[in-house]
Formats: C-alpha cells, sequence, structure tokens
C-alpha cells in the first residue's frame, strides 16, 4: 500500500508527518523548520505559501490570506461580526465564502487546497517520493460542513483523504504511544482558531472517546484581537490616527499583538513597538503579564464551559480524569495551564510538543489505516446531534451528541396526501429544540411512487461515518429497490463545483510550480551574490583587473535578472557568474593553503 | 419463534446462522460467526440479530460491564473500518454497517435502563408503545407541581414567593428523586427475577404467567420511571 501521510491543516501553521520505524517524525523543511504558517499570498508572480507568504502579511494584505480555516463549511452571514479584522475581501457564493485575491475569487477549500498541496511538496521532497494518500485533522467540534470542506480541500490538493480524524484524538494516539498508559485522560486543546476539549478511556490499545465539548470559533486569534484593539483604541487617543483604515498597519499591529502575546508566556513584561501610518512615528507601550491575562481572562473561562459540559456527558467528575494532556500554541501561556489545573485539580502533562503533537497523530493513524500498527484502535464520537426538521420547525433528533461512530439511524417515510410524490427532508445539526437555532447541513427530496397516503413505505439511513461525515440512502420497503439522493448542502461546494476546482487546481499547478521556482531561484542568487561580493573584497587584489571587471560584470547582471520573472534567466546568470568567479574562487583556495602551510618544514606536514 | 423460546443459547444462535446464510463472497454455507470460515471474508451482521446475540450475550437483564466492554472492543478489532482500509469496496461497506450496529447494541445494552427497554422490545413489541405515564398513587402530586413550577416560572424569583415555592419544588425534587431510586430498585429486583425464570428454561404454563407478569410489571416501571425522570430533569433546570 501506498504511503499515508498525517496532516494537520491548522488556523496558523500546518504540519506534515509520517510514520518512521514505528515512530512518527514531522517533515521539516531544508531549513529544519517544521511549520507551514498556513498563509497564501497572492504576487505578481503568482501564488505562494507558507513563510514567504507570511512576509506578504503586512507588505500586501489585501491579497494575502491567513486564518482561512475560519471559513471553513460556512456562510458570509457566520463571520459577520469578525469581518472588519480581515484585510482581504470576502463575498459569498451558493452558501459558500469566497476570497477575492486579484481579478479571481477562492473558496476556502481551494485556499486550504494550496496550503496542502505546499505540505504534499514537502513531503515528497523529503521522501523522494510521490504522496497521494493522507490523514487529515479537524477540531473535534467541526459539523459536517467543515468537515465535508476539509475532506474537498484534500480533493483539489490532489490528495485521497482516507480519513479526517479529530485533533484532540489525534494527540491522544501520539501521547499513548508515547507514555503507554492506561486510565482516562482529558485533551484540552485550545489552538489558533478553535477549541476542542475530549474526554477518553485508554485501555488495551483501545482509545474510547466517552465525550467531546468545543467551540470552533474560539482560539489564539481571538486573545490577539484583545490586544488589537486595545492597541488602535491607545493609537486613537494619543495620535488621532485611525489604523483600522490602513489595512497594512492593522497587520502590522495584529502580528506585534501576537509577538507580545507570546513574550509574554515567557516575561512578566514586554515593549510594544508599532510603526504609526503617514510616518507619524512609532507607537510604544510597556505591557505586562498582569495586564495581558487581565485583558484575556474572559476569553480563557470560555474554555471552561465545554470542559464541563463534556465531563458530564462522560458521567465523570474532573476527579476521576487520571491525566491532562494540553494541545495547542495557546496552552503556552501561563493563565491557561492555571485554570485547566484549577478545574481538573492537578497539574496537566506538558511534555509533547504542542505543535507537532496532533500532525504526529495524525502519522499513527495513518499507520492504522495502512496495516503498520495493528494494536492501537481509535473509537471516536460525532460531537453534536443528527436530526430532522419536522412539524413546527421542530428538530427531532436521530443520532445523539457523543454517539460512537459509525453510528446510524433509520427512519421510516410515508406520504399524507394521495399520489404524493416526494418528500422534502431537511439535515440539521445542533443541541437546541428549535430547527431555526441550529446548523442546517442539507436538504433532500425522497422520491416516492404515485400511490394512496400512507402506502408508500420509504426507509431512510442515516449513516455518520468514521470521518463524522454523514451519508444519506434511501430503500422503498414495497420494492426493496435502494434510491440514489441528492443532497444539496447548505454550506458548502456541489460536487460539480469541487470537480471544476480539482480541474482548475491541476491548470494552474504549472503557474504555481513557476512562482514556486522564481522564489527559490531569488533566494539562491541573493546568497551567491553575496558569497561573491566577500571574496571579492578579500581577495580581488590576487586576480587581475580584467577578472574583477568580468565579476562586477556577471554579478550587475545577475542583480538585473533578479528583479526580473523568469527563474531561468536568473539561473543561467548565477551559471556566468559562477563561471567568471571561478578562478578567483580557485586562487583564493590556494592563497589560504598556503598561508596555513607558511612556516613549516614539509616533515612537519601531515 | 425465538419469543416463545427466550432462552438463546449460543448453540442454537449458530444454528441459526447456519440456516438462515451463505457466504456473500464465496457462497459457502455460513459456519463462522462474522468471518466466513473458508474465504476469511467478513459477513453482514444479519437485520435479525438482536443485541444481545451481535454482542454475544444471553438474553439476560444482568450483565457484567467489564466483559459487555471486552466484547464490544473484541468486536471493534473486527468490523471497525480502519482495518478494511486495502479491503475491497463490499468488505469496507460491509464493516462500516456493521460497526454501526455493533457501536448501537454497545450503546443500548450498557445502560440498565435502555437494555430492559430493549429486551422488553424484542419480548413483548416495540418500544414505542411504551409510553410514559405517571404512577396512578402520584397523579394527584404531579398535577399540583405542574401547578406550582408554573407559579414559580411566573413569580420574581427573588421575592418571598419565589422563595418560598422554590423550597417547596426542591422538596418535591427530592420526595420524587426517592421515589425514582425506589423504582430503579423494583426494577434492579425484576432483573434478578427475570434472569432466574430464564435459567429455570421451563416451558410450563406456570412459566409463562411468570414471565409475562415479569414483563408487565417491568413495562409499567419503565414508564413510570422515565415520567418522574423527566420530571426531575425539569424541575432541576427550572430551580438550577
Amino acid at each position: 500500500m501506498a504511503r499515508i501521510v498525517g496532516i494537520d491543516l491548522g488556523t496558523t501553521n500546518s504540519l506534515i508527518a509520517y510514520m518512521k520505524d514505528g515512530q512518527p517524525c514531522v517533515v521539516p523543511d531544508r531549513h529544519g523548520r517544521t511549520m507551514v504558517p498556513s498563509v497564501v499570498a497572492l504576487t505578481d508572480n503568482g501564488l505562494i505559501v507558507g513563510d514567504p507568504a507570511k512576509e506578504h502579511l503586512t507588505r500586501n494584505p489585501e491579497r494575502t490570506v491567513y486564518s482561512v480555516k475560519r471559513f471553513m463549511g460556512k456562510g458570509l452571514a457566520d463571520v459577520e461580526s469578525e469581518l472588519a479584522y480581515f484585510p482581504y475581501n470576502l463575498t459569498e457564493t451558493g452558501g459558500v465564502i469566497r476570497i477575492r485575491l486579484g481579478a479571481k475569487h477562492y473558496s476556502p477549500p481551494q485556499i486550504s487546497a494550496m496550503i496542502l498541496k505546499e505540505l504534499k511538496l514537502r513531503g515528497e521532497a523529503y521522501l523522494g517520493e510521490s504522496i497521494t494518500k493522507a490523514v487529515i485533522t479537524v477540531p473535534a467540534y467541526f459539523n459536517d460542513s467543515q468537515r465535508q470542506a476539509t475532506k474537498d480541500a484534500g480533493l483539489i490538493a490532489g490528495l485521497e483523504v482516507l480519513r479526517i480524524i479529530n485533533e484532540p484524538t489525534a494527540a491522544s494516539l501520539a501521547y499513548g504511544l508515547q507514555e503507554k498508559t492506561q486510565g482516562t485522560i482529558a485533551v484540552y486543546d485550545f489552538g489558533g482558531g478553535t477549541f476542542d476539549i475530549s474526554i477518553l478511556k485508554l485501555k488495551d490499545g483501545i482509545f474510547e472517546v466517552l465525550a467531546t465539548n468545543g467551540d470552533t470559533h474560539l482560539g489564539g486569534d481571538d486573545l490577539d484581537r484583545l490586544l488589537v484593539d486595545l492597541f488602535i483604541a491607545e493609537i486613537r487617543d494619543r495620535y488621532g490616527i485611525d489604523v483600522g483604515r490602513y489595512p497594512d498597519h492593522m497587520q502590522t499591529v495584529r502580528l506585534e499583538a501576537e509577538r507580545a502575546k507570546i513574550r509574554l508566556s515567557d516575561d512578566l513584561k514586554t515593549e510594544i513597538t508599532i510603526e504609526l501610518p503617514e510616518d507619524k512615528g512609532l507607537f510604544t507601550r510597556e505591557l505586562t503579564r498582569d495586564q495581558l491575562e487581565s485583558l484575556v481572562v474572559g476569553v480563557i473561562e470560555r474554555t471552561l464551559a465545554p470542559c464541563r459540559i463534556a465531563l458530564k456527558d462522560a458521567g465523570l467528575t474532573p476527579h476521576d480524569i487520571d491525566e491532562v494532556v494540553l494541545v495547542g500554541g495557546s496552552i503556552r501561556m501561563p493563565l491557561v495551564r492555571q485554570r485547566v489545573e484549577a478545574l481538573f485539580g492537578k497539574a496537566p502533562h506538558c511534555h509533547l510538543n504542542p505543535d507537532e503533537v496532533v500532525a504526529l497523530g495524525a502519522a499513527v493513524q495513518a499507520d492504522i489505516l495502512s496495516g503498520g500498527t495493528t494494536d492501537m484502535l481509535l473509537l471516536d464520537v460525532t460531537p453534536l446531534s443528527l436530526g430532522i426538521e419536522t412539524m413546527g420547525g421542530v428538530m427531532s433528533s436521530l443520532i445523539r451528541r457523543n454517539t460512537t461512530i459509525p453510528a446510524s439511524a433509520k427512519e421510516m417515510f410515508t406520504t399524507y396526501v394521495d399520489g404524493q410524490t416526494g418528500v422534502d427532508i431537511h439535515i440539521l445539526q445542533g443541541e437546541r429544540e428549535l430547527v431555526k437555532d441550529n446548523r442546517s447541513l442539507a436538504r433532500f427530496r425522497l422520491k416516492v411512487p404515485p400511490l394512496p397516503a400512507g402506502v408508500p413505505r420509504i426507509e431512510v439511513t442515516f449513516l455518520i461515518d468514521a470521518n463524522g461525515i454523514l451519508n444519506v440512502t434511501a430503500k422503498d420497503m414495497r420494492t426493496g429497490e435502494s434510491q440514489s439522493i441528492e443532497v444539496r448542502p447548505s454550506y458548502g461546494l456541489s460536487d460539480t463545483e469541487v470537480e471544476r476546482m480539482i480541474e482548475d487546481s491541476f491548470k494552474f499547478a504549472a503557474e504555481d510550480i513557476n512562482a514556486r521556482k522564481l522564489i527559490e531561484a531569488r533566494l539562491d542568487a541573493e546568497a551567491l551574490s553575496k558569497t561573491t561580493k566577500k571574496s571579492l573584497a578579500d581577495a580581488g587584489h590576487l586576480i587581475s583587473t580584467e577578472e574583477v571587471e568580468g565579476i562586477r560584470h556577471a554579478l550587475a547582471q545577475l542583480s538585473a535578472a533578479n528583479t526580473g520573472g523568469d527563474s531561468r534567466v536568473i539561473r543561467a546568470r548565477m551559471a556566468e557568474l559562477e563561471q567568471a568567479a571561478k578562478r578567483l574562487n580557485v586562487v583564493m583556495l590556494d592563497d589560504s593553503l598556503k598561508k596555513s602551510l607558511q612556516g613549516k618544514k614539509v616533515t612537519e606536514l601531515p | 419463534m425465538a419469543n416463545d423460546q427466550p432462552s438463546t443459547r449460543p448453540e442454537t444462535r449458530h444454528q441459526l446462522q447456519m440456516a438462515r446464510s451463505m457466504c456473500w463472497h464465496c457462497q459457502s454455507a455460513m459456519s463462522g460467526e462474522y468471518f466466513c470460515e473458508r474465504c476469511v471474508k467478513v459477513q453482514p451482521v444479519s437485520k435479525d440479530t438482536d443485541y444481545f446475540t451481535c454482542l454475544g450475550f444471553p438474553r439476560r437483564l444482568t450483565l457484567d460491564p467489564k466483559k459487555l466492554e471486552a466484547k464490544f472492543y473484541e468486536l471493534s478489532r473486527a468490523f471497525h473500518p480502519d482495518f478494511y482500509q486495502a479491503k475491497s469496496p463490499t468488505e469496507q461497506t460491509i464493516s462500516l454497517g456493521n460497526a454501526a450496529v455493533l457501536n448501537t447494541a454497545y450503546r443500548t445494552l450498557r445502560d440498565p435502563i435502555q437494555r430492559a427497554e430493549y429486551l422488553l422490545a424484542l419480548e413483548a413489541g416495540s418500544v414505542k408503545d411504551i409510553r410514559t405515564s405517571p404512577p396512578a398513587d402520584l397523579f394527584e402530586e404531579i398535577l399540583e407541581l405542574q401547578d406550582t413550577l408554573e407559579q414559580y416560572r411566573a413569580s420574581d424569583r427573588e421575592s418571598d414567593e419565589g422563595h418560598r415555592l422554590r423550597a417547596t419544588l426542591q422538596t418535591e425534587q427530592q420526595t420524587l428523586e426517592r421515589r425514582r431510586e425506589e423504582m430503579e430498585s423494583q426494577i434492579r429486583q425484576l432483573f434478578t427475577d427475570w434472569d432466574q425464570l430464564q435459567d429455570r428454561g421451563e416451558a410450563t404454563s406456570q412459566a409463562r404467567a411468570e414471565r409475562d407478569r415479569i414483563l408487565k410489571r417491568m413495562r409499567d416501571l419503565l414508564s413510570h420511571r422515565t415520567y418522574i425522570n423527566n420530571i426531575v430533569n425539569d424541575l432541576a433546570a427550572t430551580i438550577a
């Protein structure tokens, strides 16, 4: 079986991991960095992803997308309250948010697919083989639409998504593999954009999730925003400048807020420095950990209610939890650790790398699927109750939250009017009584043969698979025939749209690769210019003036090529420079050799 | 039919399955429980297999939760879709369906009340017939309680009246909780009665009468208990 990789598609950072000799490992880039910032930027030379894209956050804010995970499986109305924080342009088509980059609009799964492709390329370069299959993690509290959107992103990126797995449970797999413990654990996963709590029972290699809860709109981003709001208000008071009108400076403020928050996990106070728009100078202020904590304590408190509900659903008290495992970047804040410790009455487990553990767990799950690991099995649950709309706008639950998946429910439908040929069914997810308070997942029309009222009997099976994704099938009980159902998702891409996006993604793959090659060529060219200039300064006197002139000329040519948009031209100029500087390098080598030999007798040589 | 012979021993179960099914893949008569012994392909759990049979337990009401869990884990390892990734689409579909049935079976049998309701449905018709109804002797009391609840909901909770109503409701809640416990203990006694009757395996008319008595009593108790339980939850939510 071809290799299956594990991918943590995070709000802020994403990682790819694989299994090596029974141990999960994260794939690093050539600089040893394991995290790919989940940022996509449209540059004049095409789309770029990750670290180079992150630089465009302040340079090019309207065309640089970050935190796209917050928009997965959502409509524009869902994110209305936070639109002001995003400098890029958001619209909606067919219940799906679209992000404008230049002349084109992209759905969140397409942007996520670009991040997935970057991870795929990284994995392929590192492992030296093509990667086509993956396990991708999602927050445990993601609903059906958000999971489906993640699966679509994988498809668009050219990946077969063999499993969608919940982030806290993925973490528990990595934890279980490392610690080999048994008992009841709580995984507290506080990431960049989402919060999850999962309570699991670990016994004889079975990881049984007892209950899960969370908030898919609660994370480090929300902490940063409180700081951003504070700084913006202070800048307005002190300088009369509305930073909100300057997207690039908004990004500067946001990034500084994030960095200050991170620094205050180690330090008790820090210095904030923000460059103001219109050359108004610098905004500076001191920020103490106490100030930060009193600002964000409310957001952190919001993670505790889901913890209590999960405990109650699992039929447990905090005392029953043997270990609390912390996951996600936000758990580095001392206040978060204090609150978790206070709730569960024990010091949490912090020996795992909170940034990498989810990706590592995804790799373990990938290994289970490929048949490598056979002694571990994850039994996860569906986080939200699934139901259908009944008379009077009430939701009738079919599968309760925290039911172990795969889970199925059957419901018999009939007609109320003679000759009726269809029954409309509206599928919902949520815990509230009324349809309007729950999440609409999809609608479909059940086809019924025209018969007297009450005679047709159509059995509909609602099956939540191991990915937590709903599948609907129908069967006419009179004829025994199955009926294919076309489900119209309320907040998702249609199958045809996903197919078109896959085609597009292949079409533009060449462009994307060119953009990537260009960036790499430029970086290499800059490095070569720098070393050559240094050699020239150190040893230029050892070669002829013609030769020095030749090198200077080649350097100038390369510098000119580097501002152009063709990686092949840059590479050609680099080769010419290398050729021109060849003798300089030889002479330098001879010279240093000579110097090291000076004053030594032949017999002393090694 | 199973209804007339509630004693379901493993041997009879095997015979029943053998008589009814052949392997979907190699068409040989099925002798294995969930896997064909000839071609080792997973077999779909039959629609007629009840949850007790599915988890390999006799139709008894007292179950050892540890044994139930161990069996659930064992069968999860056999059926879970994780282990069918490299198998054919048919096997993947069967694994998905079986895992879903297994999960429902375990969830139902793990909880004593759901287990009893399920057994009633198996032995004496649909569980949906079990309406929630108040115990006859509590009828007046419950009507009065509903009144008090209405008054409390309409009252200013911080007023003296509100405090008084709240205290009344709290006392009522405790009374009902005690009543619920009594019912649960009576239900547990019926569990023992049922299991003993089944273990004796008698086919006399006396035994049949005893069986009907237990099932009737169980139905009434479950119905009353659910009713009381709903009120207790409602009370708890209102005065929380």
